[in-house]
């Protein structure tokens, strides 16, 4: 029995203190600061995550080994109130450049210094099959992640 | 967790709860019913918007349908990657308002 599966966009919305340009450069620039190290394709643990600030710039994790794996590239790059990037991590976890997903983050400004952030990974259809294993594999170190970072960033 | 998901198909909770049942296992919508606090139709309602988003497939087995998460993993994937976002944008929302910022420009 064949089906079409589209997996609806995941959508987050959430209010930072902070300005749009203020978090577009710490989503951008500063991505190495707050994104979970677990998540990487590499077989070595990730050191450090970089978007170059351009169109068409590369999103790419380093390994400690001083590996590159490319996991997408960067679609549009409108400071400060949007990013367009390509997901391109397929469900087997490896970059694949024909895996076309969109990551897109907007911030607009409310005033007072904060602004609200409009999240949404979208085309998730595309990520294809045979990722039920590693989805699962990749479940289990979860536990602790979010209360590791709220310390590190209130460090 | 301060930003609960805005994944239409996951915001009611009784969706959400029906969802996390077929996480542990296949199971029928009688099944899914007899311990949930909603009636049968109900739960049926809130699998079909579940199978619209691509989050469970049904198969007959015999008279009745069983439900599950898409086999194929979308399913578990998008799953996954939801809570992975979850994560990802409390860890980017703790950094960008860190109160050490002021002199951002060169410590």
């Amino acid at each position: 029995m064949s089906q079409t599966i589209t997996p609806a966009a995941i959508r987050k919305t959430l209010e930072v203190r902070a300005t749009p340009q203020k978090a577009f450069q710490v989503f951008t620039d500063g991505i190495d600061r707050w994104w979970p190290k677990d998540l990487t394709i590499s077989k070595a643990p990730l050191k450090q995550v970089v978007i170059e600030p351009r169109v068409g710039g590369r999103w790419y994790g380093i390994d400690v080994d001083g590996a590159e794996d490319d996991w997408g590239d960067v679609l549009a790059w409108e400071p400060p109130g949007r990013l367009l990037l390509a997901w391109r991590i397929s469900g087997k976890w490896v970059c694949d450049p024909s895996v076309h997903t969109e990551v897109e983050v907007t911030f607009t400004d409310l005033g007072d210094g904060r602004c609200r952030v409009d999240f949404e990974h979208r085309d998730l259809a595309n990520l294809g099959e045979g990722a039920d294993t590693a989805a699962v594999s990749m479940d289990s170190g979860w536990g602790g992640i979010l209360g590791r970072f709220k310390a590190a960033a209130e460090s | 967790m301060a930003n609960a998901t805005a994944f239409a198909a996951l915001a009611d909770p009784t969706r959400r709860e029906v969802f996390e049942r077929l996480a542990a296992g296949p199971r029928s919508v009688g099944d899914l019913a007899q311990d949930l606090p909603v009636s049968r139709p109900a739960v049926s309602q809130h699998l079909k918007v579940l199978k619209a988003a691509g989050l469970v497939t049904d198969r007959p087995e015999g008279a009745r349908r069983v439900y599950q998460i898409d086999p194929q993993g979308l399913g578990q994937l998008r799953a996954w990657l939801d809570r992975f976002w979850d994560q990802a944008l409390e860890a980017f929302k703790a950094e960008v308002e860190k109160p050490d910022d002021d002199e951002e420009d060169e410590a």
